[in-house]
């Protein structure tokens, strides 16, 4: 920046040594050219160094058979699929949990920091203990304890608690519910689902406008609401209304059929949601905060409930200061994930570890989940970012 | 996990830094003997194998061969410094130089001994795959598994072999993979699983040694099944063949003493014997520490302060110790066992 300051000044003709704009190139091609030299050192020390070792370096192992099963999978996987797969399938379930894990965090967290600011003085301090207890404590010891917790506490398969008429099952090998068989129709119920959710954000929009224009309020929050879960049912009545269900029942050594959420990813997911609620609810409790008491006293004098006044007046305001450290709390989300592994849930770094010791391989594959973390890393930040410009006070 | 990060992102730096570089024979052995102490990976914890006492002394077989070595370069069994590593640690800890060998119940594999950089120098101990699952599911063998939950350790060949057996069998199977192996036994005694599964000797530590009460022993068998070659020895890392030579020798020169019926007790008298081999085996008549690169008396000074294999064997798994694992593959050649040392000569 200094140097096109001072190159945009009036040129003087002085010797190339002392010429600033050339000056600062130099300066800056040393300081590239040293970046690489150095990149080229250990690069070329660490080829090196493993080729002298013997130990086999590249990505070829990726094609390679993984040998090694995974508990829990979101696609299809067996020992005989490749290394690339077996960490694919990690990366989807480390994804799994750090979504979920940012959507309830996010609701979980704001209803606590509201809570904290209740005028109701059991509400506010049940809130005020939750968040120091959760904040406080190591998140690693909270997902110990859930694990133990649904480890030790829920029965075995045979003994399993049942509920709904012998439909639901819940043991220490995870909660067992019968799901739809598989079936064509599911496919174009996904896609009414999303042609749902589109109608719902173009119909709000109609609704915002006219009321603008007209000061006429539209209900556009529960039509939303009937536009998203109507067009999949619609489809499904049109494909024929399937209604085969695959039910969960003891077979041998356990469950088979339904779906089963397992207590790892339980474990983890709730640690997570339970350990950065804690976080949110102080951000949100600051946004709020950070607003002039004017505003809800304005709220208040204009009739709003003081549901209203929050929904409307106060935490649309919030939101300018609550998301950028919230950006923050989702990449904490994503990345304390990783603790999956101190109890047994199979996510990226699982993934990764064991086929760093199955190929020796460390470099690589570290490579690999740096790569892996940073992009989704990146795209959060990134589609924070875009939402915090959209939000962001519009100066005329 | 984060240890593991960090012993990976550290054995990522030393190989990038180039600390690790060691291509001159010798030249690890010097860093020893420099340093004054042998750093020896060892496990987290299996009875009988690699454990901290109660007086924080790590003992067990696997302890001994560290020991043996350390007594073979030092003269003195206890320069040694154990570096517990979980399954998923030991190998990048021993290829960056975090350790100076593994002695902690790894398989000798092909991938191992080559791609990883690694030389495997002996078989401490011939073991096997089992199976345990508790006595109240009914289970009378591996072929009735189809369907079980199986807790395993991650990044070991036990978690292959469990593939494998189950793909060859037809049988499917749920993984509960956690990486301490307290968590590991915890998650199956507290019924996460049906079926624990690591090699026959670990099974019968963890059984003799972990069952939470109320439950006992009794409440759990190891099924009959072996399904896999595990034989458990020494690993060094490619570059020093002659510090690879003294690990790997002071192993046989504990097999070879039990053969020639010298003991830790018995040695100092068999220093006055007329036997030649005894007399070369012990250093009375020189010439073998110096071929090793270590002092002549070497094998007096492992057998003095360890002992021989057999005792080590008793004294940690066999008779002499909760566990009470019969010496059977692990015997003597000469009393039909596989163990068998090439002549010290």
């Amino acid at each position: 920046m200094a140097v096109e300051a001072l190159g945009s000044a009036p040129r003087v003709k002085v010797a190339p040594w002392n010429d600033p704009v050339i000056r600062g190139w130099v300066f800056q091609i040393v300081v590239v050219g040293l970046v690489a030299a150095l990149a080229w050192y250990l690069i070329g020390n660490t080829l090196d160094n493993l080729n002298r070792q013997k130990i086999a370096s590249g990505f070829d192992y990726l094609g390679r058979e993984a040998g090694f099963e995974i508990g829990d999978t979101m696609i299809s996987y067996s020992p005989a699929s490749t290394y690339a797969r077996a960490i694919w399938v990690g990366i989807l379930n480390t994804l799994r949990v750090a979504v979920l894990g940012i959507i309830l965090s996010t609701i979980l967290g704001t209803l606590v920091g509201v809570g904290r600011l209740s005028p109701n003085w059991l509400l506010s301090k049940i809130c005020e203990w939750y968040v120091e207890a959760f904040r406080n404590v190591p998140l690693l010891l909270w997902l110990f304890l859930f694990y133990k917790l649904i480890s030790e506490a829920f029965p075995g398969p045979r003994q399993a608690i049942s509920a709904f008429w012998n439909s639901v099952f819940l043991s220490n090998r995870g909660l067992y519910f019968p799901v739809p068989v598989t079936d064509p129709i599911h496919k174009w119920m996904a896609v009414g689902l999303l042609a749902g959710i589109a109608g719902a954000i173009a119909l709000h929009r109609w609704a915002k406008k006219r009321q603008d224009a007209t000061g006429q309020p539209f209900p556009s929050i529960s039509a939303g609401i009937a536009v998203v879960l109507g067009l999949p049912a619609l489809v499904w009545l049109a494909g024929g209304a399937p209604t085969a269900m695959s039910w969960p029942a003891l077979k041998g050594f356990n469950f088979e059929g339904g779906a089963v959420i397992q207590p790892e990813f339980t474990a983890l997911l709730v640690g997570l949601v339970l350990y950065t609620s804690a976080f949110v609810a102080e951000i949100v409790r600051s946004g709020i905060l950070a607003l002039h008491k004017g505003q809800s006293e304005a709220a208040a004098a204009l009739g709003l409930s003081r549901g209203l006044a929050m929904r409307l007046v106060l935490l649309p305001q919030a939101l300018r200061v609550i998301v950028p450290p919230m950006t923050s709390q989702y990449l904490n989300i994503t990345k304390n994930s990783s603790l999956a592994i101190a109890i047994g849930y199979p996510d990226l770094v699982a993934s990764i570890n064991v086929t760093i010791n199955q190929t020796g391989q460390a470099i690589e594959n570290i490579l690999l989940i740096m790569a892996a973390y940073l992009s989704v890393s990146l795209s959060i930040s990134a589609f924070m970012n875009w939402y915090n410009r959209r939000i962001a006070l519009t100066e005329r | 996990m984060r240890k593991v990060m960090m012993v990976a992102t550290a054995g990522i730096a030393a190989v990038v830094l180039g600390t690790a570089g060691t291509a001159y024979a010798g030249k690890e052995l010097d860093a020893i003997k420099a340093r004054g102490q042998l750093l020896c990976g060892v496990g987290t914890g299996t009875a009988g194998f690699h454990l901290a006492n109660t007086q924080g002394k790590w003992v067990g077989l696997n302890v001994d061969v560290c020991r043996a070595v350390s007594a073979a370069i030092f003269g003195d069994a206890d320069k040694v410094k154990y570096v517990p590593l979980t399954s998923q640690q030991r190998f990048t800890a021993l290829q960056s130089g975090e350790v100076d060998m593994l002695s902690n119940n790894t398989t000798w594999t092909l991938t191992r001994d080559t791609a990883l950089g690694f030389d495997f120098t002996g078989v401490t101990y011939y073991d096997g795959q089992g199976f345990m699952v508790p006595k109240k599911l009914g289970v009378k063998n591996a072929k009735e598994l189809n369907g079980a939950t199986v807790c395993v350790a991650p990044g070991t060949t036990t978690e292959l072999n469990l593939a494998d057996y189950f793909r060859a069998n037809k049988m499917t199977f749920k993984p509960v993979v956690i990486e301490k192996v307290d968590e590991i036994r915890s998650a199956f005694f507290s019924g996460r699983c049906d079926v624990y599964t690591t090699d026959a000797s670990s099974l019968a530590a963890t059984r003799a040694a972990n069952v939470p009460a109320p439950l006992t022993i009794e409440d759990f068998v190891i099924l009959p099944e072996i399904i896999s070659k595990e034989p458990l020895g020494p690993v060094v890392r490619h570059g020093d063949s002659q510090f690879a030579d003294i690990v790997r020798w002071a192993l046989f020169a504990m097999v070879e003493a039990e053969e020639y019926g010298i003991t830790s007790k018995n040695v100092d008298e068999m220093l006055k014997s007329d036997n030649p081999t005894i007399k070369r085996i012990l250093g009375t008549t020189p010439g073998m520490g110096k071929a090793l690169g270590v002092a002549d008396n070497w094998v007096y000074q492992i057998i003095k302060q360890v002992g021989n294999y057999g005792e080590s064997f008793d004294r940690n798994v066999g008779p002499g110790s909760p566990l009470k694992i019969e010496r059977g593959q692990n015997a003597l050649w000469t009393k039909g066992g596989l163990q068998y040392a090439p002549p010290i000569r």
